[in-house]
């Protein structure tokens, strides 16, 4: 074995705490750069013996509390002001006074986790559990009740001599050489070994397993419920309180549907045209949506202009011109009836259009016939 | 003529035990296999711990109808339990941070066991906002995350502040905790000679190699954390204490709230230490590191937090007096002389009038009174809740409305249940870590540091 090549550095013990503190005085009056002190707590002083500089960590906590803070502040503006407004209390969108808790709430709890972290993983280099000195008799001692010093090779002062001779010097005992391990510094951790594989292809399978369970199965079991599944009857659905077993049930008998009075003239239009009358008063709405509906149901015959003069003329009996005086002299009720009832080869537009539908043509079936018969006082 | 010499620093931990020695005793329980008194206390919790499991399961089956909340009380035991946990995890913090930015040695023997309190305190109390809401499986729409509703939290409401408070106190004494334990897990490490523990610790422990070009940061970071915790501990009950304050309900809407809450988080915190303490100082023999000193200045403290909760009580009357508001007046009477006059009673004679008791010196450092007296605070704190929430809500502004509450079997269940589900998790913890900290006490045995810088006077632990 190539001593120097695995030399770590050399230890020494001390049984109390003043006498540490003179070997770190000692040792950076040596010229020795990267020792270190090893004691089962901290030392006060030490940091002055070792001539350490101050520690950076507070800088860590400075920048990372602040990011945490403008960050929470920007996303509650973001979100509160930009993204989702919607007025609470009747506040301003951006209501600073209610963010402070969020926002210290953040600031505290990045911080604290970025100095942590930064200490841990940055400035130690932890884990690291292979290091030469750990499981050794020398920290076995220093972890519990003495206090060691180490001098490591790597030091630009370090010659295995002269350190031995300082370290008596300055009443070190159980004066150890510290080895790297071997195996420890030559082992390579394999990606494909077959064990590191298995162990991914393991983990995967229960990772995704436990997710399908427990989001698509899990949470559609007894007690998890969701508000679309409702103990309560669907119309389509089969019922066991009903003896028909229909989840569906009938009106009362004699129930009236709103907007469905029943037609108390069917085929008496003679009497409709004398009891019926136009609720609707003529306005440009009613207007409007009459044409509209004689538009779309009444021209196939009637024609736009209501002549009888349509694309369906010759094929079938032609329709009465609405300018005719029969139908001029007509009562709003008696043209009503025709609608509801049909006449001749003309079917019932009672599905097709509803009483107020029907209203609104006969109001514009007036206005065409007006036009065609305009008055002398229609000229003003 | 007092004989004591103010020059010396008062010895925190009795006698001049070595080092190893204190390491062997509070690893103890950790190497022996835990005795019959152990599985006995186990058996007790976890059997409270399955009533909390019946009653969650019916919960949850059944739904928040199983529970006594009616219409115009809708929060009830589920809000004053999850107050009264938040509460009682005060303490290790206030212990951990606060006492260590004021330097207060005696902290050290009692610091770590009250942080895992804390810890453990916290897990319990986070269950009860989640059940409330009836469906907890859903919980998770309570963080802001960009989701497909394209729906956010609002985060102008003190219960959305409360899940932000709440959560990040959780995370930062889990933090704070555990980089206490690193340096006493590698003492563990180095210790032990099972190779599972070995495994274990130095997984855990991180390679931690007592180095002091570490222990510097270390230090630096112990102080910021320490630092950090202060407001954060103040700020958890105080927007606790806005659920309640934020609201326009009489004997909620009160501006004295949440230094009233801090003051009884840590009056209850403090009383919960003292009982576990007294308990586990006797079983596992730290009577010399958590000595009667320590204890009496507990008290001392809880006489200090108890007098100001009774102060609170005495200011909630006289502002409803003096503000002139008819509905409040009416609220604190209907307090002391309701139907809930009971409950206030209890309150105001455990948590006002037992306290008053440490003015004795004797009665302070009397272990068995300073134990029950601080069982009267728990119950006295957990009453002050009830009364704070049930008596307001149950008869606000519109007679018509009010009703008087009554809580169910599975209420009950779930409280007693959740003391179990506390303890159990005590329990282990005093068998799976070290339940104070190794390298804190050793640090402040007598002669443990050089004796050149008492001459400087002051400590010189941070540069």
């Amino acid at each position: 074995m190539d001593r120097n090549k695995f030399l770590y550095g050399l230890t020494g013990i001390f049984d109390s705490p003043d006498e540490i503190t003179h070997a770190a005085d000692e040792a950076v009056k040596e010229g020795f750069t990267k020792f270190d002190v090893n004691t089962p707590y901290p030392l006060h002083g030490m940091n002055k013996a070792m001539n350490l500089p101050p520690s950076k960590l507070g800088y860590v906590a400075l920048i990372f509390g602040l990011s945490g803070t403008l960050g929470a502040l920007l996303s509650l503006w973001w979100v509160s002001a930009v993204d989702y407004p919607i007025i609470v209390g009747g506040k301003p969108f951006f209501s600073f006074p209610a963010y402070i808790p969020v926002m210290f709430e953040v600031t505290v709890l990045s911080a604290s986790i970025a100095t942590v972290l930064a200490m841990l993983f940055f400035f130690f280099k932890l884990p690291n559990n292979s290091h030469p000195l750990n499981s050794t008799v020398y920290m076995k001692k220093v972890s519990a009740d003495k206090y060691g010093i180490v001098i490591p090779a790597n030091d630009p002062k370090f010659e295995e001599t002269t350190v031995r001779i300082f370290l008596e010097k300055v009443h070190a005992k159980e004066i150890t050489s510290q080895f790297w391990d071997e195996e420890e510094i030559y082992h390579k951790h394999k990606i494909f070994e077959p064990k590191f594989i298995t162990f991914l292809i393991v983990a995967a399978l229960i990772t995704s397993a436990t997710t399908y369970f427990s989001l698509n199965k899990l949470m559609f079991m007894v007690p998890f419920n969701w508000m679309m599944e409702q103990s309560k009857q669907n119309p389509q659905q089969l019922s066991k309180v009903f003896a028909d077993g229909f989840g569906m049930r009938n009106p009362v008998d004699g129930t009236i549907a709103r907007g469905f009075l029943p037609y108390e003239f069917k085929n008496r239009p003679e009497l409709a045209g004398e009891k019926l009358v136009n609720p609707i008063p003529i306005s440009k709405e009613s207007l409007h949506l009459g044409q509209t509906k004689y538009d779309i149901y009444c021209i196939p015959c009637h024609g736009f202009n209501g002549d009888g003069n349509s694309r369906l003329r010759g094929q079938f009996p032609s329709p009465p011109s609405l300018h005719s005086e029969k139908n001029r002299t007509w009562t709003d009720g008696r043209i009503f009836a025709v609608i509801t009832d049909g006449q001749n080869v003309m079917p019932s537009y009672s599905t097709q259009l509803n009483n107020d539908e029907r209203w609104a043509v006969i109001n514009y079936i007036r206005v065409l016939q007006r036009a065609l018969n305009a008055k002398e006082t229609d000229l003003k | 003529m007092s004989t004591v010499d103010y020059t010396k620093e008062l010895t925190v931990i009795e006698g001049k035990p070595a080092l190893r020695e204190l390491d062997d005793l509070i690893s103890k329980p950790l190497d022996t296999k835990p005795d019959k008194k152990f599985y006995i206390a186990l058996a007790i919790t976890l059997s409270m711990t399955g009533l909390f499991v019946i009653g969650l399961g019916l919960t949850f089956y059944y739904g928040i109808g199983t529970w006594g909340n009616n219409v115009p009380v809708g929060w009830a035991f589920d809000i004053v339990n999850f107050v009264f946990w938040v509460g009682i995890g005060h303490a290790g913090t206030l212990i951990s941070a606060i006492l260590f930015l004021f330097r207060q040695k005696w902290r050290t023997g009692i610091a770590r066991f009250a942080e895992g309190m804390t810890i453990f305190a916290l897990m319990t109390a986070g269950l009860f906002p989640l059940i409330h809401v009836g469906r907890p499986w859903l919980a998770g729409y309570l963080t802001p995350y960009p989701n497909q509703h394209s729906v956010w939290v609002n985060f102008t409401s003190p219960l959305l502040w409360d899940v932000f408070a709440v959560s990040t106190y959780l995370t930062v004494s889990l933090i704070f905790w555990y980089v206490g334990l690193i340096p006493d897990l590698a003492t563990l490490r180095e210790r032990t000679s099972h190779k599972i523990k070995k495994v274990i610790y130095s997984v855990f422990s991180l390679g931690w190699r007592f180095s002091n070009r570490h222990w510097q940061h270390y230090e630096m970071v112990y102080l910021i954390l320490a630092g950090f915790a202060t407001p954060l501990v103040l700020s958890v009950h105080t927007i606790v204490s806005f659920d309640f304050a934020v609201s326009v309900l009489p004997g909620w809407h009160t501006t004295i709230f949440p230094p009233y809450f801090v003051a009884g988080a840590v009056f209850s915190g403090f009383a919960m230490v003292q009982n576990v303490l007294i308990i586990v100082r006797k079983i596992f023999n730290y009577e010399h590191i958590i000595t009667v000193d320590t204890l009496e200045k507990m008290n001392k403290i809880m006489l200090l937090t108890g007098s100001m909760v009774g102060y609170a009580y005495a200011m909630e009357f006289f502002i409803a007096w003096y503000s002139g508001v008819e509905a409040e007046r009416f609220t604190f009477f209907n307090r002391a002389l309701g139907p809930y006059a009971w409950s206030y009673w209890i309150m105001v004679t455990c948590n006002v009038v037992s306290p008053q008791l440490f003015w004795f010196k004797k009665i302070r450092r009397t272990i068995p009174v300073m134990f029950v007296i601080a069982i009267f605070v728990n119950i006295g704190m957990w009453f002050e809740r009830f009364v704070i929430i049930v008596t307001s809500l149950s008869r606000d502004f519109l007679p018509s409305s009010w009703a008087y509450y009554k809580p169910t079997l599975v209420d009950a269940m779930i409280l007693i249940g959740s003391f179990g589900f506390f303890f159990t998790w005590i329990l282990l913890f005093t068998k799976a870590l070290p339940v104070v900290s190794m390298a804190e006490v050793k640090a402040v045995v007598d002669g443990a540091q050089p004796s050149h810088t008492h001459g400087h006077g002051t400590v010189e632990k941070v540069p």
